[in-house]
């Protein structure tokens, strides 16, 4: 099935536009942004407004038809983008299906001093617009900041009774941050709360299969964000607590 | 009298355990400096520049007398100037390229005095040389003043494309610009140096990018008939520094709080009562309007819920800025709109919370901040949240009006969202202009008694925070739900005790000036 965007009419492909050239206003910028979208496929076109923003700048907004169309029974999807949760279906997640707050303590582990990765994670403010665990009502977050040993980490996890602990690697020189990994991971086997915590790896250079091999229960890398992180743990926790 | 019938005695009684909760912290101010504060201190005595590796000559110095900083950094800058007979510039230079003024024998200190003071003169003189050009220019354009005024931002990276982008807004209508620093910069432990144009999310706050910003505001305003006020960020773990650079560049608002780093950046809290301090006290002297972060209470915690939160954090930075000297009329005290859009009535407790604020701090421009947390990427719903928004700000009379944009959690601003968002509160501020002096409220209705039930919680709150002590009230999380331990948090290794024998020569010279206007 072809299908295009609707207006009033089905198949009348009726697109709303609004943008800025950088030029002058006047008839010669109009016909610019008429131009402009009849070459992205659009005919039938009219900027219905046009308003200088500055000496050099115009705004339009236009509207056009478009004959394109698209096969509907073409489009797939990777479904498993969708399976992330967002702030507050997470937070709703842990009210219902884990019935109390979730307790999630971070680190950036050896030697490495940068707590960016860490921040971008756990931090109030978060990164790129995505708030980070302590914001989350439902999350007691603990970030311990950078250049944390092993030990102490764990030590700290215990004491506050953690759910998850989450190690963050920045620096992966001569492979510094396998070490540090494998070392935290048989240290928490050691310590016996291997059972019963969530351990999540993470880093520009993590990925999932890395972090599993070295025995965590997930890595996650470049473009991931705190719900990424967060639905992760709270899945996991749910499905723990089923078994 | 207020419209909403507030009961003086508890707005004073609140007062009153906002001055005893701030108390024992400004007592641990007062006997305590850090390595940031040093740094502002040697900046406004000449200290500036940067090494080959982009390390700037104030934490060279900073560093390199770690530990002597009990004693205040000061007099060895100043003592090198008078060994070497250099300039200050000419000094800065040599430090970059490897000399250690710590190796100088100190001349008598009666010699480094009066050289302290010849250098606090050409600061003076500097400062006050900006703050007469603002006034000048705001008395000559002041028809054309806006109130409230609108605030936009800029924060492309680039700081020559900030320009554009400022010029653009300062043509539709803007009054202040505020150029967003770039993600993480408040977490750096010196301030980078010189013009930039690479950032993420934002600019790097330079002196430069300052000068840079400044001319460009300054040409445009002249254009439009208008004094266009420039706004950076005064927050971090480089607060003193960044105001000293702000009070010599003529910057006009910065954006400062007393805890906000604390629990927002996990900042160390010893830390940031220090800086913010110092800060207050160049900014003070500077006339520069500050810009509390309240609205972050609310981004965090539910808007509707947590209001108190609001009113108890501007009545503790009211009451930190006094003690640091500064003026009302200088406290750009921050809330926000910032309820969910499906409360039944919402409208309403907005317009009871703005109201509330103006007429608690009736000498101050209150800044308001927009619709964010509930900003879904559905840019029309976006305009009606900010169309309501723009039109609670003036009908409640607020003083510095950060403009909502409908592409609020998609990107940064594009040009055109300034332009729409400015159009939008040009319509509804002249269209309701009047309205706020029209209305009365009606007695003892919703309006009435949200303010009195957001003032009742606050005492309630202010209370708990008297009896618990400041320090420890963060540490249990009483604001925002966020716990910051005493000893964590950043920048604490650079929290130093004064010896007895410390010596500040600039926050002398700034609690003398700052007295004087008493």
């Amino acid at each position: 099935m072809i299908i295009k965007p609707y207006g009033d009419t089905l198949n009348d492909g009726a697109v709303q536009f609004s943008f800025t050239l950088p030029v002058s206003a006047g008839l010669r910028a109009d016909e610019a942004a008429k131009q402009f979208v009849i070459g992205l496929g659009f005919n039938e076109c009219e900027v219905c407004f046009s308003k200088s923003l500055s000496e050099n700048f115009t705004f339009f907004v236009v509207y056009g038809k478009t004959d394109k169309g698209i096969n509907w029974d073409n489009i797939k999807v990777d479904e498993t983008a969708s399976e992330f949760m967002d702030f507050y279906e997470i937070n709703d997640f842990i009210k219902e299906k884990i019935g109390r707050k979730i307790v999630v303590v971070g680190a950036c582990t050896g030697f490495d001093a940068h707590t960016v990765g860490i921040d971008a994670i756990m931090n109030m403010k978060g990164y790129d617009h995505h708030y980070g665990l302590e914001r989350y009502p439902m999350v007691e977050a603990y970030n311990l900041g950078a250049q944390v040993s092993n030990e102490k980490l764990i030590e700290f996890a215990k004491k506050v009774n953690a759910d998850a602990i989450l190690v963050s690697q920045i620096v992966t020189q001569k492979d510094v941050h396998i070490q540090n990994l494998t070392e935290f991971v048989e240290m928490v086997e050691a310590e016996k709360i291997r059972e019963k915590t969530i351990i999540v790896a993470g880093g520009p250079r993590i990925n999932a299969k890395l972090a599993m091999e070295l025995g965590f229960d997930m890595g996650f890398g470049k473009g991931c964000f705190a719900e990424h992180v967060a639905t992760f743990i709270v899945k996991k926790m749910a499905e723990r607590q089923e078994k | 009298m207020g419209k909403l019938n507030l009961s003086q005695e508890k707005i004073s009684h609140a007062r009153k355990l906002a001055e005893k909760i701030t108390e024992p912290v400004q007592s641990f101010i007062e006997k305590n400096t850090t390595v940031t504060v040093e740094r502002a201190t040697l900046r406004i005595l000449g200290a500036d520049d940067v090494n080959a590796d982009g390390v700037p000559v104030p934490n060279i110095i900073v560093d390199e007398l770690t530990d002597k900083l009990q004693y205040g950094t000061a007099k060895f800058y100043i003592n090198a100037l008078i060994r070497t007979g250099k300039t200050p510039s000419e000094l800065n230079e040599a430090i970059a390229e490897g000399l250690d003024i710590d190796e100088f024998e100190l001349v008598d200190m009666k010699l480094i005095k009066e050289k302290s003071t010849e250098l606090l003169q050409n600061f003076k003189k500097r400062v006050k040389k900006n703050v007469e050009y603002r006034n000048k220019k705001l008395t000559d354009f002041s028809l054309n003043e806006k109130n409230p005024l609108l605030y936009v931002i800029v924060a492309t990276g680039n700081i020559y494309e900030d320009v554009k982008q400022a010029k653009s807004a300062v043509s539709q209508g803007a009054d202040v610009v505020a150029v967003i620093r770039t993600t993480a910069q408040s977490l750096l432990d010196y301030v980078p140096y010189g013009p930039t144009t690479e950032g993420f999310g934002g600019t790097y706050a330079t002196q430069e990018n300052f000068k840079i910003m400044r001319k460009a505001l300054d040409e445009a305003g002249d254009k439009e008939k208008r004094y266009i006020r420039l706004v950076n960020y005064c927050s971090g773990l480089c607060m003193p520094e960044i105001a000293a650079m702000g009070a010599m560049e003529r910057l006009d608002m910065m954006l400062n709080d007393s805890m906000y780093g604390i629990l927002f950046r996990d900042i160390n809290m010893y830390r940031t009562f220090v800086d913010q301090n110092f800060s207050r006290m160049i900014n003070a002297f500077a006339d520069i309007v500050i810009n509390t972060g309240e609205d972050n209470y609310l981004t965090t915690s539910d808007a509707y819920e947590k209001a108190y939160t609001v009113l108890a954090s501007q009545l503790i930075n009211e009451k930190f800025a006094h003690r640091a000297g500064m003026k009302s009329k200088l406290l750009g005290l921050g809330h926000a709109f910032e309820m969910d859009p499906k409360i039944e009535n919402g409208f309403l407790y907005e317009l009871a919370q703005a109201q509330m604020a103006r007429e608690i701090f009736p000498e101050c421009p209150l800044k308001y901040m927009p619709p964010t947390k509930f900003m879904t990427g559905n840019i029309f719903m976006g305009v009606a949240m900010n169309t309501l928004f723009n039109f609670v700000s003036k009908t409640t009379n607020q003083g510095i009006h950060l403009l909502g944009m409908l592409t609020e959690a998609i990107h940064t601003p594009f040009m055109q969202d300034r332009y729409l968002a400015l159009e939008n509160a040009n319509y509804v501020m002249n269209n309701i202009k009047s309205l706020g002096e029209e209305i009365e409220f009606k007695k003892d209705g919703i309006i009435m008694q949200r303010a009195a039930s957001v003032l009742d919680q606050t005492v309630e709150f202010l209370e708990k925070i008297d009896k618990q002590g400041l320090f420890s009230a963060v540490e249990e999380g009483m604001f925002a739900d966020i716990k910051r331990f005493k000893q964590g948090g950043k920048g604490f290794e650079g929290v130093y005790e004064k010896s007895p024998e410390y010596w500040n020569p600039v926050e002398q010279f700034l609690i003398k000036e700052l007295r004087k206007g008493e």
